[in-house]
């Protein structure tokens, strides 16, 4: 019952003879052609222009070393627990003389990681940091397994600015913290 | 010219054999048009791998991006860095094509449009062959053009390829005949096929029951203000003829994959590419001569060659003049040509294809119609004035 015809508006002469349009239309391509557009040279020549990255940005996880240039991680393994995608295993190994462990083997599988930074977070050391890396490539599968030594390479390149990996030994900052609180004893 | 009694001749007098065979060479009716064959036949490639980079960075300008701008300066040598992909990749045969047929539809795409170029008059002893029947020549020979995507649609045997050559074989078929009918109406007003003389009517100036006007109206003598209507028509039927947007119906990506060349790959489907490219600057080209005023710019050419010959070297055994003279008209015609082939990228990324039937309607109800009322009106209006 309730339907209503909508009649089409009958076409100029100039309409039906479609070049004005045409024309219209290449006036517009021009526009842009030449740059008049808006938008010409939005696009960023990767590889010589990069993204200024965000402070929050998560990019390759990473290890990092103290003011005396020993590995923070102690093995603990809450990193591997917590990782999602099962990408860290580490073995542990202890060190003569100290308290605690350091890792023996420390891999990183980048075609697992998903970037979530549950390590950084569960890390009870501040020994993982997301670093700021984001090219990733390799031409075998073990290629992208990244070790120990390559986990600690990427760590070093974070600034103060980055993550802010905190490069005052462990027990040197528990000393001066309780010393500032006026607590003796350990 | 007897060429054995001079090499004779000269070898006995100068003793020196290869300056000799040299001299004969050069003085011979040969020289001229073999150097125009290699020269030319050397430019339609290169003009072509030129137009896919200005396609392809166009329209990326057009659609605001940078497009390919690695390869070279400013990627120009984007196109032979993709030749060489093309020549490497492996040519894959399909076991269900007809073998011959398959293989002699690129070769069809690319030979006609060179061949093509033959009649077309570069500047005014710049043209390889200067036949009296030009422009039916030329349109004879480049009309061949749709065997290969005819037959490069049949051959594959599988269905797009096929759907796509039979819409090609309809169209550039339709569109021949507004496109001769366009062109006859040019030829009517010049008097001649010749093309040669095509471009020299449109560089003299109106000439009014045998008297010729002034100097002013050398600057209104090409055939597009004189036949708009026509000039039109030809633009339109020749961006049908080489299945160029908006009537890409034969290749159509969204409909057909890739129309008649979907079965095609490495240097065979190259092969078409270029044939695509080679018709577009074909169709420039004529229109160019037909329209545009060839090689010819308001008689401001003779006043250059002119100022150039009088400061030309003596002539020696190359005439420096003649050479420049060349290289200026041709200059002139490749200017013009490449500012319709831009035209025609440009029209590219504006407009959307049409659909099969409006595209039948056009070019059989409109364009037909309009170009044989215009060939009337034309046949009056010469017939008045001359």
């Amino acid at each position: 019952m309730a339907y209503v015809t909508v009649r089409r508006r009958e076409l100029t002469f100039a309409e039906r003879l479609y070049l004005p349009s045409i024309l219209k239309g290449m006036a517009h391509t021009l526009k842009h052609f030449v740059g008049a557009g808006g938008r010409a040279g939005v696009t960023m020549q990767y590889p010589e222009e990069k993204w200024q990255l965000p402070s929050f940005y998560r990019g390759v996880p990473s290890l990092v070393k103290d003011a005396d240039g020993r590995g923070k991680c102690v093995a603990c393994s809450l990193c591997e627990y917590v990782c999602p995608p099962r990408a860290i295993s580490i073995v542990p190994k202890s060190i003569e003389g100290v308290v605690e462990k350091a890792p023996e083997v420390f891999d990183i599988d980048m075609l697992r990681c998903i970037f979530c930074g549950y390590c950084e977070e569960v890390c009870p050391e501040e020994a993982i940091f997301m670093s700021k890396e984001y090219e990733i490539c390799g031409e075998t599968r073990e290629e992208l397994v990244f070790h120990k030594e390559r986990l600690y390479e990427i760590g070093a390149t974070l600034g103060a600015d980055a993550g802010v990996p905190d490069a005052e030994r462990k027990w040197a900052k528990l000393a001066r913290e309780q010393g500032e609180q006026g607590v003796t004893g350990g | 010219m007897n060429a054995l009694p001079v090499l004779l001749a000269e070898t006995v007098s100068d003793g020196g054999v290869w300056a000799s065979v040299n001299r004969t060479f050069v003085e011979s009716r040969w020289a001229y048009p073999l150097l125009l064959v290699l020269v030319v036949g050397n430019v339609v490639p290169l003009l072509v791998s030129f137009l896919v980079w200005a396609e392809r960075r166009g329209s990326a300008l057009i659609q605001d991006r940078l497009g390919p701008n690695r390869v070279g300066p400013f990627g120009l040598f984007q196109s032979f860095a993709d030749l060489g992909k093309f020549l490497f990749k492996e040519d894959v045969t399909p076991g269900h094509v007809n073998k011959v047929l398959y293989c002699l539809a690129p070769a069809i795409a690319v030979i006609p449009p060179l061949v093509a170029l033959a009649f077309v008059p570069y500047g005014r002893n710049v043209m390889m062959a200067d036949v009296d029947t030009g422009i039916l020549a030329c349109f004879a020979v480049s009309s061949l053009h749709v065997y290969s995507v005819t037959l490069g649609g049949w051959a594959s045997n599988s269905k797009f390829p096929l759907l796509g050559g039979v819409r090609a074989t309809a169209q550039m078929i339709s569109y021949e005949i507004a496109l001769g009918v366009s062109a006859l109406a040019v030829l009517m007003v010049a008097g001649s096929l010749r093309l040669q003389d095509v471009v020299l009517h449109q560089a003299d100036g109106w000439t009014v029951h045998g008297e010729t006007l002034g100097a002013w109206s050398r600057f209104l003598d090409w055939n597009v203000v004189k036949q708009p209507i026509g000039a039109i028509v030809f633009l339109i039927a020749g961006f049908a003829e080489t299945n160029r947007h908006p009537f890409d119906m034969p290749e159509a990506e969204s409909e057909l994959a890739a129309g008649y060349h979907t079965e095609y790959s490495s240097m065979k489907f190259a092969l078409f590419f270029l044939g695509e490219y080679a018709a577009m600057i074909v169709v420039s080209a004529l229109f160019t001569t037909l329209y545009l005023g060839g090689w010819t710019l308001f008689g401001l050419e003779d006043v250059l060659a002119d100022w150039v010959r009088s400061s030309a070297p003596e002539a020696g055994w190359i005439n420096w003049a003649q050479v420049v003279e060349g290289v200026l008209h041709s200059g002139i015609f490749f200017t013009k040509t490449l500012a319709l082939l831009f035209v025609f990228i440009w029209v590219r990324w504006t407009l959307p294809r049409f659909r099969y039937d409006q595209l039948m309607r056009l070019g059989w109800m409109r364009l037909l119609p309009l170009s044989l009322a215009w060939l009337a009106l034309t046949a009056v209006g010469v017939g008045i004035l001359r």
